[in-house]
Parts: structure tokens; sequence; C-alpha cells
């Protein structure tokens, strides 16, 4: 039995901008408490740790590499998208207001040691290889490392 | 302007920002070193605060003064 320590788990299984943006705040703001932050990225929050390379090897792979295109700056807001002018249109309010690009937040959070995870059976089942993955993620997954790390969290979220 | 021994420019920084920042800056600092900081975000009131009661550093104050938040940390261990 492996104790509870000083860590966080999240699981992001949006591949929404503001879901991933909520997401990586919450990553960045643990990891600047001192805590261990392990992030599972799974089904659509393989998007937010995507390169933009297309993806697919199927006809249905490649049809979802081309619809589905993953990249973090690429990636839009779960509501009000309107075929990418709510993307466009939020990161100029963000800009306005000076947060973070989507983009700077991965970096801080790369920078800051969060450990980023991507799930095997989700790659696979999307055509998705880890060459299309950002070199930030440390690792490829399964669900038992993932109940692994969050049995010793203090705290754990799905988002 | 004091005895601070970094002193930080915060102004204008959205959450997580001043935090993460906050964070980053204290690991270069021996125990005792102090953090002064500006910022203009008011999240800062409550987030500051909850950070070191988090980290377990201390809070020597912090005080609005129209639209600037300044406050100082203290290294702990």
């Amino acid at each position: 039995m492996l104790l509870e320590t000083n860590k966080l788990s999240m699981v992001v299984f949006s591949g929404d901008m503001d879901k991933v943006m909520a997401a990586y705040i919450i990553a960045t703001g643990a990891a600047a408490a001192g805590m261990e932050v392990t992030m599972f990225f799974t089904f659509w929050g393989l998007k937010a740790i995507q390169n933009g390379k297309t993806t697919g090897s199927s006809l249905f792979g490649k049809m979802l590499g081309v619809m589905n295109r993953g990249g973090i700056d690429r990636i839009g807001p779960s509501r009000l998208n309107m075929g990418g002018m709510g993307r466009w249109m939020f990161k100029k309010m963000m800009k306005a207001h000076n947060v973070s690009p989507l983009a700077e937040l991965q970096q801080m959070a790369a920078d800051l040691g969060v450990k980023m995870i991507a799930c095997q059976m989700s790659m696979d089942v999307m055509e998705i290889p880890r060459e299309t993955l950002i070199p930030a993620v440390a690792d490829v997954a399964g669900v038992a490392t993932f109940i692994e790390d969050a049995a010793q969290s203090k705290v754990t979220l799905f988002v | 302007m004091s005895n601070a021994d970094v002193v930080l420019d915060l102004k204008g920084l959205l959450c997580p920002i001043p935090v993460v920042k906050v964070s980053q800056a204290i690991k270069s600092l021996p125990v005792g070193g102090v953090i002064e900081a500006t910022a203009t975000d008011p999240g800062v009131l409550a987030d500051i605060p909850a950070w070191t009661r988090t980290t377990g550093h201390e809070l020597i104050s912090i005080e609005r003064q129209e639209k600037l938040i300044n406050f100082k940390v203290r290294k702990v261990k």
C-alpha cells in the first residue's frame, strides 16, 4: 500500500480550449504550491498534447485526423466556437486582458515539472502515433498507471 | 525601497502567473529571504495568502493601495 502524498492527479478528457485552460491553470497552480502533478490526457484531451501533424492510418482514422486536428493552438471553446470564430475571439480577449496564451501555460506547466501522460488506448483507437505528440509528453500509459498515481494523490480531478 | 531580497513586478499579470512567479522566485532564496511584490490582479488578495498557507511560507504583509496590491513573503523552509 502506497502512502498518500502531496500529489495531484488529473484526467484531461476534454479537448476544448476553455476546459484545457482550466486544467493547465490548476496544474501550474498546484505545481507552484509544491505539489507533484500528473496530467493524463485521454480521448479528446489528446488534442491538447498533439503537435498539429495530421494523423490516421485507416480511412476513418484519416477522416478523424482531418476533422479533429490536434494542437493546442487549434482547439476551440466548448461553447460559441462558431466554426473557429469563437476561438479567434477568445484568443483576442485573452490577449486584451493579458491572460497567458494556452501554449505558454502548457510550456510553463512543463517547466514546473508537471508530468504529462498520454493514454495508449485512445491513441490506438484514434490512430494518433507517438510522433504526433509534443516532446513535453513524458510517457504513454494506461488506466493502471493513472490509478496507481491517483491512489497516492490528495487531489484527483476529471476535466 | 525596502529590505527585500527580491522585488517582483507582477502588474498586469493574471492567474496563475503571479503565484507561479512568486513560487519560482522563492526557490532561489535562502531560508529567511524576503520577496516583495506589486500586483494589480485583485485575485492576488485571496491567492497569495492561500499559497503561503499551502506552502508554509510566511505572509509578512499584503495591502491594497487603490489599484496596486503590495505584499511581502518570507521563505520559511
